[in-house]
């Protein structure tokens, strides 16, 4: 057998104007697990993007060699048919379908007349005890969640006997527990012979499950770096991701603690859209001083987003009830405008879906929320606006050619400083950041960090609801912690420990 | 600009002048005579008017109005009745855009607050404003003949001393004007940006694009002043023409359109009323589409239970012509004008060649795909649906 089952040499890829890939090599033994890292933009994706023939043979330059073979894709189904197949972030799946539906699509059982359905659902079964799904094969998509749509992804590439499988940030929109079962599923298919590469922003994962870690950096692979041991330092691999020592993951900030209290909130109760009788916010109460960061830490589901949301001018669920006050004054907000009106603002976890327009420029996201600023009896400045955005993209170190430039073509962190833009300019005395870091790169979110910290540092109060619990130790000053809808623990952030937050989790299951 | 991005931006006005180029040779130089240039506006009135309104909804996401045909039938029917009755035309204008703004209201109402699908909406509008309009005809055709509505709608301006002669002279005078105020107006422009240090587009081609403009109006209005002068009907479409560019080129609640179609959800969360932006949206379609029912009348002199009939279709046309994205937006009035003048041209040069009715709507079925095909393939790599 070959050296390498996959072997990429001197890949260049050029988009109009960017140079996105500049001979990039990359070597894949048989039966290895191998990590691609790098930041935002470093060209992880568009390399990936070439392998499976997304871009097809001739729009790049170099060789692609797979099992001792020179492969020229020019679609997604060469490359599959090979054993190649890809899974990307956004998960390709139709909500309105079954599992497996969803897992023959394009790749139907036949019989006689038309599909087998019988056949169908078998084999979809069988695949799914694989990846260790206990769910009907007729069950639709959008009644399971992530995990385990993720799953059926999986389960999807196994139904085209995969031999190489690529994950592109797989665990990004999973909570720790199903996150930890993918990796898991991954080595386990890595004794049987399976050889995967996974892109991922998450270096514990990496260090747990990759064999080789190679480093992406500006559409260059950087180094490749051995990790049979499974106990690489983090540091190390950051060191290569960002070219530089990267001294402290969370930049100092002076605790300067104001006693007056920013935003406070009490008895706060939220019932479900759409099943009334739910309970989603259950009697939960918490105050942010002006100058201060509150954690907000919790498993996926424990009813973060949707308080946020529903303080943030009743924009979700129905039958609230409770107090709010925002600098002493008892507000009680109708819709989104009056919450904006008041100085709060909610940074929302989704971007793409709740945050931004992709079509629109930066310049047009950037006022938004706030366009009266920029409007003369209601006839917009269109140049104020401009400089305004200008200033912005400045301020937060937004890496663009110009702020007409579409938001969609900005890479994930930048996104985000365009969003966090988009709310910096509607002058809030409180922000809500909904996973402000989630699935950007460790450059990138050093920087969101310090701009939460000029941000304290200039007398606002912050919320920050985050999964990843380090970033909450790092950051805050106070967590607090939710479970299932209910505040479960409130503590100081230096006694804070992720064991102690887990135990209030678990604690409070119990009950 | 290298050549390649600039047939991207300006594929329907090469396009246009392609077509306007071959149905001058197709029909031996009649299109260019002074009373079919002059009618080329007056006929395609209604589609200008209207593509405006139309805009307005596929802004929102691709959202069409379909009732508007028969909302022109129904507004032209109680106009011609009451005329009829002898009641006096202003006050039968006023009325007649009241109901407009009413039908505007209730469909409005339901597609913004209950958020009944627009499509669905507008097709129960379809039926219903088309059966009313024939109700009150009693399926009879009714002449429209009172002086002062022909006057406000369809007359000639005629300036006492200088419109006597062969020549209208007060017509190109007002397109001596206008081209002077654009070339004015691009000094100034530029100036102000000079003065408060703001970037400037390239000199040359926003002064290259002034002057073929200018050159433009100055071609048109010589050609109207050989015929009857300036139509007052001109006056109404370019005061709806230029407030609708106004509104969503400058204003706050234009942004909000394009704001809603691009990304609804982050829209609400912006704290913008989407509700209301569709309400409008709706709201002035019907206003627009009532005008255009009084425009119609008086050019025709008469209204019948089949006014107005696919009107809808040419006003969505024109949009989608004009580079308005089915997905909404995206799309500008400048735009649609072009593509709304393009489908008035292939309508003028059929006629004037005298292509049977039946083929002409084969034709217009295939520009608007053809016109459509060219956009999302141009635009592939940065459209929606690539």
């Amino acid at each position: 057998m070959a050296e390498y089952i996959l072997e990429m040499k001197n890949i260049t890829k050029e988009f109009p104007g960017v140079k996105a890939l500049d001979n990039v090599n990359l070597q894949v033994r048989p039966g290895e697990i191998h990590a691609l890292v790098g930041e935002n933009g470093a060209g992880k994706s568009t390399l990936m993007n070439v392998l499976s023939g997304t871009y097809a043979y001739g729009t790049y330059t170099g060789d692609i060699i797979y099992n001792g073979e020179l492969c020229k894709f020019s679609t997604l189904h060469d490359s599959e048919e090979k054993g190649i197949v890809i899974i990307h972030q956004e998960l390709a799946l139709i909500p309105e379908l079954s599992i497996g539906e969803n897992m023959f699509l394009g790749n139907e059982r036949l019989g006689k007349f038309g599909i087998d359905w019988d056949r169908t659902y078998h084999e979809a079964e069988e695949h799914m005890r694989q990846v260790g799904l206990k769910e009907e094969a007729t069950t639709l998509i959008k009644d399971i969640g992530t995990g385990k749509q993720q799953l059926v992804e999986i389960a999807k590439a196994l139904s085209k006997n995969v031999k190489l499988l690529i994950l592109d940030e797989p665990t990004s929109s999973l909570n720790e527990e199903d996150s930890k079962m993918l990796l898991d599923l991954l080595l386990s298919f890595k004794k049987e012979g399976m050889t995967s590469i996974i892109i991922s922003h998450k270096l514990n994962e990496i260090s747990y499950v990759a064999d080789k870690i190679t480093v992406v950096r500006d559409g260059s692979t950087i180094e490749t770096i051995d990790n049979e041991n499974h106990d690489i330092d983090e540091d190390r691999i950051i060191r290569g991701m960002v070219g530089r020592e990267l001294s402290d993951r969370y930049p100092s900030r002076e605790h300067n603690i104001s006693n007056t209290i920013g935003m406070e909130v009490r008895n706060w109760t939220v019932h479900h859209p759409l099943y009334t009788e739910k309970k989603v916010v259950d009697n939960v109460s918490f105050n942010v001083h002006r100058g201060e960061i509150v954690g907000f830490s919790g498993l996926q589901g424990a009813g973060r987003t949707e308080l946020a949301m529903s303080i943030f001018g009743r924009s979700y669920g129905t039958n609230i009830s409770g107090e709010l006050k925002i600098d002493g004054q008892t507000k009680n907000f109708k819709n989104v405008r009056d919450a904006i009106e008041a100085g709060l603002a909610y940074v929302t976890e989704d971007r793409k879906g709740n945050g931004l327009i992709l079509s629109e420029s930066i310049a047009k996201n950037t006022t938004m929320a706030r366009l009266e600023k920029v409007c003369n009896n209601g006839i917009i400045d269109v140049d104020k606006e401009n400089k305004e955005a200008e200033e912005y993209k400045e301020r937060l170190r937004t890496k663009t050619p110009s702020v007409q430039q579409a938001v969609g073509n900005l890479s994930g962190g930048n996104q985000q400083k365009v969003l966090l833009s988009k709310w910096m300019f509607a002058e809030p005395e409180v922000l809500i950041l909904d996973e402000p870091t989630r699935g950007i790169d460790v450059g990138a979110k050093y920087e969101i960090y310090c701009i939460m910290n000029d941000l304290v540092a200039a007398g606002k109060s912050v919320v920050m609801i985050s999964s990843e619990m380090p970033e909450l130790l790092g950051m805050c000053d106070r967590i607090y912690v939710m479970n299932e809808g209910k505040m479960v623990a409130e503590m100081p952030a230096e006694e804070a420990t992720q064991e102690k937050i887990m135990a209030a989790i678990l604690q409070s299951d119990k009950n | 600009m290298n050549t390649k991005a600039f047939i991207k931006k300006y594929t329907m006005v090469i396009a246009l002048v392609v077509v306007f180029i071959l149905f001058s040779v197709l029909t031996g130089g009649r299109l260019l005579l002074p009373q079919n240039m002059s009618n080329l506006l007056l006929q395609n009135a209604y589609v200008l008017v209207m593509a405006c309104g139309m805009l307005m909804c596929i802004l929102t996401g691709g959202n069409i109005d379909l009732s508007v045909g028969s909302v022109v039938c129904m507004v032209g029917a109680i106009a011609a009745q009451m005329l009829a009755n002898g009641m006096p035309s202003v006050v039968v204008i006023i009325l007649c855009l009241i109901i407009s703004i009413v039908i505007g209201v209730w469909q409005g109402f339901w597609i913004g607050h209950i958020h009944i699908p627009p499509f669905i909406c507008t097709l129960s509008g379809m039926f219903l404003f088309r059966g009313l309009g024939r109700a009150i005809l009693g399926s009879k055709t009714i002449a429209v003949n009172n002086k002062t509505f022909l006057n406000i709608f369809a007359s000639y301006i005629n300036v006492p001393g200088i419109d006597g002669g062969e020549k209208k002279w007060s017509a190109f005078i007002v397109g001596i004007a206008v081209a002077a105020f654009l070339i004015f107006n691009t000094i100034r422009s530029r100036a102000a940006k000079a003065k408060k240090g703001y970037k400037q587009g390239s000199a040359i081609s926003e002064f290259a694009k002034t002057i073929i403009i200018s050159v433009l109006v100055l071609l048109y209005t010589w050609k109207l002043a050989n015929y009857k002068g300036i139509p007052v009907m001109a006056i109404w479409i370019l005061v709806v023409v230029l407030t609708y560019a106004f509104i969503t080129s400058k204003t706050a609640f234009g942004r909000y359109f394009y704001a809603v179609g691009g990304n609804e959800k982050a829209t609400k969360l912006s704290g913008i009323d989407t509700n209301k932006v569709y309400f409008a949206a709706y709201t002035s379609m019907a206003l627009l589409a009532g005008l255009s029912g009084l425009l119609w009348a008086a050019r025709i002199g008469s209204v019948n239970g089949d006014t107005g009939n696919a009107f809808e279709m040419d006003a969505i046309g024109s949009c989608f012509i004009g580079g308005a994205s089915a997905y909404g937006g995206s799309g500008t009035v400048s735009g649609i004008m072009v593509g709304a003048i393009l489908l008035g041209v292939i309508n003028q040069g059929m006629s004037i060649i005298g292509l049977d009715n039946n083929w002409q709507y084969v034709v217009k079925g295939a520009v608007l795909l053809i016109a459509v095909i060219f956009d999302v393939v141009s635009n592939k790599k940065t459209g929606k649906a690539g």
